[in-house]
């Protein structure tokens, strides 16, 4: 971890508001997040978490703060801009696969897209990427031109993970990233997702009810509750020795993984 | 003779500005559709009510037009459009490409070469390119803003995926000067190489979507594609049985109860041409009587 | 033989002289007339009115003969001349509130000032057919219009329903300017209001069954005359023009509230020419649901709720047009369609790969 203290955070954020008319969504949200780092914020439902990470991926925009990205202003970006940055630099796993994928399109298209985005133009090479990546994320190289559709939930989640990382970004948002599956194959998906942050060498910000996920990828840990961060730090620390109260209650009141 | 309850050539002259000036929106920004108040026109919405008004917005008394639908001079709603324009402005008109100065066209670009000297006007019924990929209008301004185009290669790669082969046959996508992806309008593929650096300036008209877009002289118009998958202007494997040209688009006619097909040049004036010269295909001989 | 290319001309002259024929009718039968259509067939003449969004009766009546009772046909007759017509402006808005009503109902109360008129309606008849009309039969004599309040209006005073404040922001055209969307709610109402009335009705019943449900009470619904007046700026005054028949229908929807507002029934409004008072109620329902946005509603996912699929679909002459021009000859594109099937199979089969399962469906 001192090694990564010495170099510059990728994505810095201070300060950060956002409100819906008098209620608080988030707010004085402050953090760094350095290369390779894999930040887990967690709170229960309501928390804000889910609010921040909109604020944070440009979905929402925040009433007050700012966000950097490798020293740049995000919230000054212009759309283009931005755009831009998050079919190459950026990607977003939704917690609901079918909210990042499109179903009516093969499984290699659905991989092969972001390529696209960005200029490929070799049918032969897009095809042998998108063949690698569902290998990489466990699909059978002959479901390539299957739909999604027909696919597991598992399956899904796994194609849109392939989908997002294909163009190699540097920062990855995940909301709740195995919500929704079995608990089987939600172990399978974390061991196959901490392999890849871990190859890619991916800063990773992952929202999340469910400490075995945080515990499983996360360097460090953020706790939300109504809105704001009521304790962070590593995450052995904080889950093993928590200090707020409501810290503890939330460690105590799940089985320890 | 004009009909003098109507202005020349129906419209009324601040409407004809409003169009030139989207046209000349249009030709400023290649490739981009421009917003434009489409009229009402005297004839159904899809019918080429766009291309009327473009044609409309650019005749002068001196013009002589030519209107064309699937090639042909003589199919039903080309001729109604012409009887139209003769009817409200009273110009010239014609049957052969190189006499005319401006052609409205539905589904075809002849096959002479056009010249500096001449207007092309197309009928478009969907002027948005991504449109079945995308059908908000919120959206896809928002994608031709971005040049954000990975969706429409999305839709080749999955056809050849499925085909083999990229399964659009008209209204072939391009890309307009590296910047816009648009919609040539329904012609076959055959003729997007036509549109490429073309002389001829290229207009187009969408009434019902209340859009116009323009390809200036010599623009650069390429059909999209992938490097291992090039665009292909295919057309069928035949020569025209009438006038026997073997590099015109044909339209295929079913001729008896079996079955039997021949084919012939669907650009009429281009073959009637061919046959005064001399040229004459499979069954070219027996059908001189029937022009 | 060949000869499909030529005779287009012929065939058009024919197609016109053989219409013409049909238009009349057996000769031996008397020619029906523009005023009979406009008086005995008056709910047909309003809505070619109120869709071709053209208040002439007389032009309507013509346009209904001259398209063979085809209403649709007659509203594009209007549409076309209608946009050769010249503007000098727009009216000030019409004061519906003094209308001189021939119908005025309310379902929320059962009495208000002025009264319930139930008017010329079809409401309360059985709809058994009555072969009486087949004989001429005598007529009762006509009542006397009366002005009365607006129902709203007494919701309205205890704050008890949203504001609506009058507001001078000159409203777009649509038939002058592109649509862009999002639109605002005058646009919005504007085309709605000549929108086709089977479409609109069909939405509004969506809405009913749930499909973007707004709990509509039909808070009033009045027919009548309005006069119609235009600022004329050189004389710094406002003159009358006339007067035209309008339906109008203002419902009282679910209500919102938050902490610092309390709740408030919502409108939704209809406002159409003549007399149609299944598209004035559907219009208003469509109205509502369209607001939800700015009522901070969610979208379900509704048709009625998606602005951009009500807007670009309402208009039946665009759709018509569209729907119809299929007929048009499409050698060329169907050509270029076969010459590429043909090549993909051609190669399918020359692989061996023969089988000749259904392709799926294109994306």
């Amino acid at each position: 971890m001192t090694d990564l203290q010495m170099t510059r955070p990728l994505f810095s954020v201070r300060d950060l508001e956002k409100r819906y008319g008098a209620r608080i969504g988030c707010t004085g949200v402050s953090f760094d997040l350095y290369p390779g780092e894999v930040m887990g914020i967690v709170g229960e439902s309501g928390s804000g978490k889910s609010t921040l990470l909109g604020c944070l991926a440009g979905h929402m925009a925040p009433d007050a703060g700012t966000i950097a990205y490798d020293g740049r202003d995000v919230l000054a970006m212009s759309e283009p801009e931005r755009r831009r940055m998050a079919r190459t630099d950026w990607a977003f796993v939704h917690q609901n696969p079918r909210d990042g994928l499109r179903l009516s399109v093969s499984a290699g298209g659905n991989v092969g897209e972001r390529l696209m985005a960005v200029g490929g133009r070799n049918y032969g090479k897009i095809r042998d990427t998108a063949t690698d990546w569902l290998g990489r994320v466990e699909i059978a190289a002959d479901r390539i031109d299957d739909r999604p559709s027909a696919f597991s939930g598992g399956m899904q989640q796994r194609l849109q993970i392939a989908r997002n990382l294909v163009t190699g970004p540097r920062l990855v948002f995940m909301d709740e990233p195995t919500g929704g599956l079995d608990v089987s194959v939600q172990a399978r998906l974390l061991d196959l997702i901490r392999g890849l942050v871990r190859r890619m060498g991916l800063s990773a910000i992952v929202v999340t009810h469910d400490l075995a996920v945080v515990r499983l990828l996360a360097d460090r840990l953020m706790v939300m509750k109504g809105g704001r961060v009521i304790e962070a730090g590593l995450t052995d620390q904080v889950l093993d020795d928590p200090q707020h109260a409501y810290t503890q209650l939330l460690v105590s009141s799940v089985l320890q993984v | 003779m004009t009909d003098q309850a109507y202005n020349f050539a129906y419209l009324d002259e601040d409407t004809k500005r409003m169009i030139r000036r989207a046209i000349l929106k249009g030709v400023a920004i290649p490739g981009y559709q421009v917003p434009f108040a489409s009229r009402e026109m005297p004839m159904p919405y899809g019918w080429g009510t766009g291309g009327v008004q473009v044609t409309a917005a650019c005749l002068t008394p001196e013009d002589t037009l030519k209107v064309i639908d699937q090639g042909a001079d003589d199919t039903t709603n080309a001729v109604s459009i012409r009887r139209f324009f003769q009817r409200t402005a009273d110009v010239a008109v014609t049957e052969h490409t190189r006499d005319a100065t401006l052609i409205q066209t539905r589904h075809r670009i002849p096959e002479e070469p056009l010249t500096e000297d001449q207007i092309m006007v197309f009928q478009v019924p969907i002027p948005e390119p991504l449109r079945f990929l995308e059908p908000r209008e919120t959206e896809t301004r928002k994608m031709h803003e971005l040049s954000d185009y990975g969706l429409m290669h999305v839709k080749l790669y999955e056809d050849i995926a499925k085909n083999g082969h990229i399964a659009t046959a008209y209204d072939y996508p391009v890309m307009v000067e590296e910047h816009y992806v648009m919609s040539p309008s329904p012609i076959p593929r055959f003729d997007n190489p036509k549109l490429d650096r073309s002389p001829a300036l290229m207009l187009f008209g969408a009434g019902r979507e209340q859009r116009i877009y323009a390809l200036p002289p010599y623009t650069k118009v390429r059909s999209l594609d992938f490097e291992d998958h090039p665009f292909e202007a295919s057309k069928a494997d035949h020569a025209c049985d009438l006038c026997g040209a073997e590099d015109s688009y044909l339209d295929e006619v079913i001729v008896d109860d079996a079955g039997g097909r021949m084919f012939v040049c669907s650009d009429t004036d281009h073959c009637a041409g061919r046959r005064a010269a001399g040229h004459v295909g499979r069954l070219g001989a027996g059908t001189e009587d029937v022009k | 033989m060949y000869v499909a290319v030529k005779g287009g001309e012929r065939a058009i002259d024919a197609a016109h002289d053989w219409l013409a024929r049909e238009r009349r009718g057996a000769p031996e039968l008397a020619e029906i007339g523009n005023d009979q259509i406009a008086g005995q067939l008056k709910l047909a003449t309003d809505r070619v009115m109120a869709e071709g969004s053209l208040y002439d009766r007389d032009l309507a009546a013509l346009a209904i003969r001259q398209a063979r009772g085809d209403l649709i046909e007659a509203i594009f007759l209007i549409r076309a001349y209608r946009t050769t017509l010249p503007r000098f402006g727009h009216s000030v808005p019409v004061e519906t509130a003094a209308m001189a009503c021939i119908r005025r109902i309310s379902a929320t109360f059962k009495d208000a000032p002025g009264g319930q008129i139930l008017g010329p309606t079809f409401d309360y008849t059985h709809r058994l057919i009555d072969f009486a009309l087949l004989a001429e039969g005598a007529v009762p004599p006509p009542r006397d219009p009366e002005t009365m309040p607006h129902v709203t209006g007494f919701l309205g005073r205890d704050g008890l329903i949203e504001a609506a404040d009058p507001d001078d922001t000159e409203p777009g055209d649509l038939t002058r300017t592109p649509l862009s969307l999002p639109a605002d709610r005058a646009l919005r109402l504007q085309a709605l209001a000549r929108a086709d009335e089977g479409f609109i009705l069909s939405l509004a019943y969506s809405t009913q069954r749930g499909y973007g449900r707004t709990h509509a009470f039909v808070g009033e619904l009045r027919i009548g005359l309005v006069t119609v007046e235009m600022e004329i700026p050189e004389l710094g005054l406002s003159i009358a023009l006339g007067e035209v028949e309008l339906t109008e229908c203002e419902t009282v929807n679910q209500f919102l509230g938050s902490k610092t507002e309390p709740a408030q029934f919502t409108r939704g409004y209809g406002l159409v020419l003549g007399q149609s008072e299944r598209k004035a109620i559907a219009m208003s329902l469509v109205d509502r649901a369209l607001r939800w946005k700015e009522l901070g509603e969610d979208f379900t996912g509704a048709p009625a709720q998606d602005e951009e699929f009500v807007l670009s679909h309402c208009d039946n002459i665009q759709a018509t047009g569209f729907l119809e021009h299929i007929k048009l000859p499409h050698y060329v594109d169907f050509q270029s369609e076969l010459e590429l099937i043909r090549r993909i199979r051609a190669e399918a089969l020359k692989q061996g790969t023969a089988d000749t399962t259904e392709p799926e469906d294109r994306a």
